[in-house]
């Protein structure tokens, strides 16, 4: 079988990843995605767990779910956020959105 | 260690999900980085699966690919242009530093607890004599625990509730009468400074 | 927990209690309302007095123990420190009970006081919600148990007097002083913190005791173990011992805070704020505080000092120096000062020299006592300028009605809105003083015919300030602090210190006499200087004075008529004389509790005040032998200086064009000098106040501002320029390099640094993440 330890250092290099991902794209729909990865990341974790520590509940798993939901609104309102963005400075860049300065 | 099938597996869908996801954080074309994006939450489900989490890997494939990333590819084709100007910001060398810097902080807090986590050992399988290995539960228990008010029912509620707000936000957001609103409307001109 | 209120032990709670929720109520619900918000202070204070009053009642008469060894008071756990838990509360000992005799009366006065005086201003909500907030942050400072609760009372009361002072915020002075005032006494305020925190770091050095600021513990409990124990421990730097460090960093809190040399400029320019703050923040309560605050930690600062011997303590020595040029300085300066409440404010700064020189030479009874004396007599006068100065707006504004067309200059337009004016001081302040009209006291004259009632209270308090012998509060402590001085200086110890401290006041004393009578026989006597005056607003009584006046061998001279006020201005004057005439029941007659025992007939008194108070301290202080010689100084002194006064000013009244005999008689020069309060301000704008905006400026500010950089090397110049031309052009090369080397340095670095706030999300992420692995790499290697 598959050492948890391997799960746990596979969510990491994909957690590492996302994070690359949040901090060096432009646009914002790819930051979205690198959220979306890093969430990814996170849920490993939670099965992983679940399933080395705890197969007799269900927590793990129903917390997966719960992130699931979350990363869905998420989405959701992340690119209706987007695309309002879009449409007020007809940039999707993160950069030109720097209004919050000084 | 000795090659056994499930690892074989697990190796394939892990530098499944870490390749693609790789991509997905390095390629130029916003819409390719969308289709990688689809191979990794792919590679993930697959892990899933292979942790005896079925219904998992199916929601996975069903919301994340099915329905997510769909999402995604439609924002992205909605919004002209976008699929050119995925580049680099100037911070992006930082930014690798402090990933690798973060997966060593990772790796280093992993490392001590090899031991207890099960360590290198990858012929150990879990028996199925063994009760605690086994994952004695099945969709139709987590489906009543989801509504049993004894387990998780108010987290479950919660849960719907923020995905109907996050539905009409989002909704309401992009609804045109709003963007087009006068009173809303700030115009392009930059005034930060 | 069960906690019966009403209690002897927890009422003090409820004291500190009630002032806080009017402020909290009349702040969040009723300040759209004057008349609920009044009241609701009113109530909270008059609670705060009467339960005061019951517990002083208590604690003095219906006692069978030793208050000073067994006080009342009640503590809870307030933080967790992990080894240790760090309790706040209430201590009642004599030196708490003393004070609560003085604060909340004084408060309660100023309260009803205020009622008449802001009548008609749109803030008095504001202003009842500051000053219920004040009276709280007062009754925590005098009521806490440890120096921590101490001081958030007393930062508490430093943002009240901020905001007071400023209160009428659109005049651009009032504004500017309550800065001047915060970031002063801030400055001192930073070095008492650090005496603060090293005091609670050293307590906890000691072999099983855990750090404490509780002021038993540290003073009363243990014999003097933890004194001794600091006086043994090395100071961090400086050399000397812990003990003496921590006392000076604490005085300095003190010279911030009682306006003391060199830190007193804020106070003469607080008087921007409306009178009754004056009377409150700088007369009664928050310059006490300072003093409060020595005299409670006099334990602390004399610590290894045998002081009866000469060996004085450096805390001491700072105190007896700092007070003794306090008290002189600023009674030479109130001599030339024309705005009455100015004279009135270095009047209080000198007076409070006196009790800090007092603490100097180890009288801290004596400073105790003078310090509650003084409040009740400099509060009755602070509230009497008040009354003067709103009977003399009155009479600008009538005049101003009556001749608006034929006024020019700078006659008229101070009238508005309690002495709104256009501030035509040069920015560096060069000029005379600003002086608004009806402060002028060269203005009035013959006002005791318009106010009667103010003119008696304000001469009562005016006495008692001077030092009347024998029948006023001010003679008996005032003797008492140069009774110790001279005690020390020829009899005990025979030190320079005390010889230094008895001079200086006693010059003080015959000035403080002299400057007294000055102002109020300019203010009262006579007859008026101005149209302003002539018309100035009524007060009570007049009507009885007028008639008995006129019935004198003067009023045959000078006949009066009666006339009418209005019911409102009844009301108002009523409002404001009443607490008068109880602020100068108290002003005569509170000293008489501290009289020696020695002294013939009223000797026989007791002199309950020195046994009461000498118990709030682990070792009590012996009374001095009675010493008939200061005694006939002082009283000489203050009899000669009334007299002088007299003999200026009221024989022959000045009269309207005349010059003021105390400027003819120290000249053009020093009269200037005077009135420009030697200059100190201005040294102080010039070299502290413009550099620090200028560097604030440019840190702030992405431009370097030219005009700034230029104005500062223009007055390094100006500086150079008494050395001579070459020289100066020499300088000029050298101070232009570093003047713009050092400008483009710190520009260059704010320009760099301004680019941490870029507006960019990914970039605050950036940091974030960094921050996030630096936590999260030292928690590891403390793991690992």
């Amino acid at each position: 079988m598959v050492p948890l330890w391997m799960y746990l250092l596979v969510a990491a290099g994909l957690f590492s990843i996302g994070l690359y991902g949040v901090l060096s794209r432009r646009n914002a729909v790819a930051i979205l995605m690198s959220i979306e990865l890093m969430l990814n990341a996170v849920n490993i974790n939670l099965v992983a767990f679940w399933r080395y520590n705890s197969p007799g509940d269900l927590n793990g798993q129903v917390f997966a779910l719960f992130v699931f939901v979350v990363a869905a609104a998420e989405a959701a309102v992340g690119l209706a956020l987007i695309i309002t963005i879009y449409r007020r400075h007809k940039s999707v860049i993160v950069e030109d959105v720097d209004l919050l300065k000084w | 260690m000795d090659i056994t099938a499930e690892s074989v597996v697990f190796l394939i869908l892990s530098a499944l999900t870490l390749g693609s996801g790789l991509l997905v954080v390095t390629s130029r074309n916003l819409f390719h980085a969308a289709l990688y994006l689809m191979l990794s939450l792919f590679g993930v489900a697959g892990l899933f699966a292979l942790l005896t989490a079925p219904f998992l890997a199916f929601v996975q494939v069903t919301v994340y690919i099915g329905a997510i990333a769909i999402l995604i590819i439609f924002a992205i084709m909605l919004t002209p242009q976008v699929t050119r100007t995925n580049a680099r910001n100037t911070q992006w060398v930082g930014a690798v530093v402090v990933a690798v810097v973060f997966f060593a902080v990772m790796v280093s807090v992993l490392t001590p607890l090899m031991d207890d986590l099960g360590a290198d050992d990858w012929s150990a399988d879990f028996s199925e004599e063994d009760p605690d290995d086994v994952p004695g539960t099945s969709l139709a228990d987590l489906g009543e625990q989801l509504v049993d008010p004894d387990y998780y029912m108010l987290p479950f509620e919660v849960a719907s509730v923020l995905l109907m707000a996050a539905l009409i936000g989002a909704a309401l957001m992009v609804s045109p009468a709003i963007a087009d609103d006068p009173e809303t409307e700030t115009g392009d001109d930059e005034s930060g400074g | 927990m069960d906690v019966n209120w009403l209690d002897v032990n927890y009422i003090s709670w409820l004291i500190l209690f009630f002032p806080f929720l009017s402020f909290a109520i009349i702040a969040l619900f009723t300040s759209r309302n004057l008349v609920v918000s009044q009241a609701v202070a009113l109530v909270g204070i008059g609670l705060s007095w009467v339960l005061s009053m019951a517990l002083f009642v208590r604690g003095v008469w219906g006692l069978d123990r030793d208050l000073g060894h067994d006080p009342f008071g009640s503590s809870t756990d307030w933080m967790d420190l992990g080894t240790h838990t760090f309790e706040m509360g209430v201590l009642v000992d004599p030196l708490t009970m003393f004070m609560l005799l003085m604060v909340p009366l004084a408060c309660l006065l100023i309260f009803v006081y205020s009622l008449g005086y802001m009548r008609g201003d749109p803030h008095n909500a504001r202003f009842f919600a500051y000053l219920s907030l004040f009276s709280g942050g007062m009754l925590t400072l005098v009521l806490a148990d440890n120096l921590l609760l101490l001081f958030i009372g007393w930062e508490i009361m430093g943002f009240c007097s901020y905001s007071l002072i400023g209160f009428w915020f659109h005049k651009k002075t009032a504004m500017e002083a309550g800065v001047k005032a915060f970031m002063t006494t801030r400055a001192a305020d930073v070095l008492m913190l650090v005496g603060v925190g090293y005091l609670f770091i050293m307590t906890g050095t000691m072999e099983g005791h855990g750090p404490t600021l509780n002021f038993r513990e540290i003073m009363y409990d243990h014999h003097g173990e933890m004194l001794e124990h600091l006086v043994a421990q090395d100071a961090v730097i400086f050399g000397g011992s812990a003990a003496a460090l921590i006392g000076v960093l604490l005085v300095f809190g003190t010279i911030g805070k009682s306006a003391q040399f060199p830190l007193h400029v804020w106070l003469p320019d607080a008087m921007e704020g409306p009178t009754p703050v004056s009377a409150m923040i700088h007369a009664a309560t928050m310059v006490s505080a300072g003093v409060y605050m020595v005299v409670r930690m006099f334990p602390l600062l004399s610590a290894g000092a045998d002081f009866h011997h000469g060996d004085y303590s450096s805390p001491m020595v700072l105190m007896g120096l700092i007070g003794g040029l306090t008290a002189l300085g600023a009674a030479i300066l109130a001599l030339g000062q024309n705005d009455i409440k100015r004279i009135l404010a270095y009047s209080t700064i000198s007076q409070l020299g006196y009790m800090v020189a007092a603490l100097g030479i180890g009288a801290w009874i004596a400073a105790a006592f003078h310090l509650v004396n003084h409040a009740f007599f400099k509060a009755l006068l602070f509230m009497a300028s008040g009354s003067v100065i709103h009977s003399m707006e009155h009479g600008e504004h009538h005049t101003h009605d009556e001749h608006g067309a034929h006024e020019h200059g700078g006659d008229s337009h101070g009238a508005d809105e309690h002495g709104e004016h256009a501030h035509h001081a040069e920015p560096d302040g060069l000029v005379m003083d600003y002086c608004a009209p009806p402060n002028d006291v060269q203005r009035m004259g013959g006002l005791i015919h318009r106010i009667p009632a103010t003119a008696i209270t304000m001469a009562l308090g005016g006495l008692s300030l001077a030092g009347f012998p024998f029948l006023t509060a001010g003679f008996w402590s005032k003797d008492e602090i140069l009774a110790e001085a001279w005690h020390g200086a020829f009899v005990g110890a025979q030190a320079p210190l005390p010889l230094f401290v008895l001079l200086t006041l006693l010059v003080a004393a015959f000035l403080t006499a002299f400057y007294t009578a000055r102002m109020w026989f300019l203010t009262f006597w006579g007859r008026p200087r101005t149209e302003a005056a002539e018309n100035a607003g009524v007060g009570t009584f007049r009507k009885q004075w007028v008639i008995w006046w006129n019935r004198t061998r003067w009023g045959k001279q000078n006949p009066q008529r009666v006339t009418f006020a209005t019911p409102v201005e009844r009301l108002s004057a009523a409002q404001m004389e009443v607490p008068l005439m109880v602020l100068a029941f108290f002003a005569v007659f509170a000293g008489f509790i501290g009289v020696h025992t020695d002294f013939p007939l009223l000797g026989a008194l007791n002199n309950p005040l020195h046994d009461f108070l000498a118990g709030t301290t682990a070792h009590h202080a012996e009374v001095i032998d009675l010493n008939w010689l200061p005694i006939l100084f002082s009283i000489g002194l203050g009899l000669g200086g009334l007299g002088l006064g007299y003999v200026v000013y009221g024989i022959r009244p000045l009269q309207a064009g005349q010059t003021d005999p105390t400027e003819r008689a120290l000249g053009a020069g020093i009269w200037t000098a005077l009135q420009n309060r030697f200059y100190i301000d201005i040294l102080y704008r010039r070299y502290l106040v413009r550099p620090m905006e200028w560097f604030a400026v440019n840190i702030v500010i992405d431009a370097i501002d030219k005009e700034t950089i230029d104005g500062v090397l223009e007055t390094i110049a100006e500086f150079f320029t008494a050395l001579g031309e070459g020289f100066k052009r020499f300088n000029r090369v050298v101070i232009d390099g570093v003047g713009d080397g050092v400008p483009a340095l710190i520009g260059q670095f704010a320009g760099w640094f301004r680019h941490v706030q870029s507006g960019r999300i990914q970039q605050y992420l950036f940091y974030i993440t960094l921050a996030l692995l630096a936590i999260g790499t030292l928690f590891l290697i403390q793991v690992l």
